[in-house]
């Protein structure tokens, strides 16, 4: 689907005679619309913009892990992945999105390659400290119980880290859905498409109100439930 | 969004973006000139009201509860969001804009601000009082420049977020780079991809500095954090 069919479908300001006096006059927040366009403009962006954050944060999450385990290992291995991510942070986010376009045009593709960039910093940093963090005399007694390298990793060292890894996630999470409202101006999707809309064409309140409360609103509901998560990954933790 | 049928996507954009950036230096000097007057306005705008509250909630130990909730808060508005609501509220668009990029640039710095204060070593502290020095001198002598590496942290994300963000203030009438960047039909993907280079460039330049002033400031005594 291209930006112009996207365009046609979607009623930003419906013709006089149509909407309500509400829409037609801009007030300032019309529930009307709201309720008649949650199904064809609302709901698809929110859902849009769900996938495009848990995509971005799980790839984010599979590469910082597996970054910080060799950062961990090989000490050495730290500055340069540090300096990498810390790189790709700085970039602005719109700089970025258009810079991979000659890339890899205006697809999701392009959206979740940044997406994962601006993760990277906050999720490996976040695991790398969990795990140095983790005292010495517990790696230790871990050894001595016999318990192999591997083993000290998975059962010791990794629960161990776990509210610090979660403390990243969480803001992982909500940093990416908040960057991924300018995936809106590559391609047609995901909540920043609505105001998009809303700015560049008629500043339509009722739209951009919406639309922008549903990301914040999605954003505090990622954090909440990642707090429930964090606590049920660590019961020892809430005697 | 009409994109310039002439425009192919490959790595050969990249190149044409540098013939664009040579090409137009009066013009790409005069939008990072305009980008960097409202994102140095903003920032610095942001520091006064920041600063000053996070140092002192820190000096005091009280506020952690708010220091926490404004970057948790501050995190979730998006940047698109924030310079959209700040459209509704007035027509001015350097007021909007600059308004929408203080609200993104305060809880880096506040939060940053009040954990660098609070999070000074007690003993030091304590030391300190019984040596007869004031709070005063505490919070100047002792706690500020112990807390300054995270103090300067905080600045450079807020500053790096304020120079993405004032990028997309150009759909709500911002100015800068971004009036280059969301603009396509005039300028063709290499003006597009040339002025993100070159607001790349600042965002690294700023940074840079910010670790260097970093560098400066604490000197050996204060390991990085």
């Amino acid at each position: 689907m291209n930006a112009f069919t996207l365009l046609a479908q979607q009623p930003v300001i419906p013709d006089f005679g149509q909407g309500s006096r509400c829409e037609t006059e801009n007030h300032a927040f019309c529930w009307g619309w709201v309720t008649n366009h949650w199904s064809d403009t609302l709901q698809p962006a929110l859902l849009q913009h769900i996938k495009l954050a848990v995509i971005a944060v799980a790839i984010g999450f599979v590469l910082s892990f597996a970054s910080a385990l060799i950062a961990y290992r090989y000490r050495r291995a730290d500055q340069p992945i540090g300096l990498l991510s810390d790189f790709l942070y700085t970039i602005p986010s719109l700089a970025l999105f258009q810079l991979l376009v000659p890339l890899t045009g205006l697809t999701v593709t392009t959206v979740e390659v940044a997406l994962v960039s601006y993760t990277l910093l906050i999720l490996y940093r976040n695991i790398l400290e969990g795990l140095r963090a983790v005292p010495e005399d517990v790696r230790e007694a871990a050894r001595g119980m016999g318990l192999s390298r591997l083993q000290t990793l998975v059962r010791v060292e990794l629960p161990l880290a776990v509210p610090s890894i979660m403390a990243g996630v969480r803001i992982a999470t909500v940093s990416t859905i908040s960057i991924a409202t300018i995936a809106a101006f590559v391609i047609p999707e995901g909540l920043g498409r609505p105001i998009y809309i809303g700015i560049t064409q008629d500043i339509f309140k009722t739209e951009i109100i919406a639309a922008g409360a549903l990301a914040i609103l999605l954003a505090l509901a990622a954090d909440g439930l990642l707090v429930l998560l964090g606590r049920a990954l660590t019961p020892w933790r809430n005697v | 969004m009409i994109r310039v049928l002439a425009d192919t996507f490959s790595w050969g954009t990249f190149p044409d973006a540098i013939t664009f950036i040579v090409d137009h230096p009066g013009l790409l000097w005069h939008k990072s000139v305009q980008h960097m007057e409202l994102s140095g306005a903003a920032l610095g705008l942001a520091l006064l009201l920041a600063l000053p509250l996070g140092v002192v909630l820190g000096h005091v130990r009280r506020g952690s509860f708010v220091a926490i909730s404004v970057s948790n808060v501050g995190r979730a508005l998006p940047s698109l969001v924030l310079i959209a609501f700040a459209l509704l509220v007035s027509q001015h668009f350097f007021v909007n804009n600059m308004a929408a990029l203080i609200v993104l640039g305060v809880p880096p710095i506040l939060t940053n601000a009040y954990f660098g204060v609070e999070g000074v070593d007690r003993n030091i502290v304590e030391a300190a009082r019984g040596m007869g020095m004031s709070g005063r001198d505490i919070l100047l002598r002792i706690e500020l420049p112990l807390a300054l590496p995270l103090i300067i942290a905080g600045i450079r994300i807020a500053a790096v977020f304020i120079i993405a963000t004032a990028t997309i203030a150009a759909i709500a009438g911002g100015g800068g780079l971004g009036d280059i960047i969301v603009n396509q039909a005039t300028y063709g993907l290499s003006g597009v991809v040339g002025a993100s280079l070159v607001v790349s460039a600042l965002a690294f330049a700023v940074a840079l500095i910010l670790a260097l002033v970093r560098k400066l400031l604490t000197g050996p005594y204060v390991s990085a954090s």
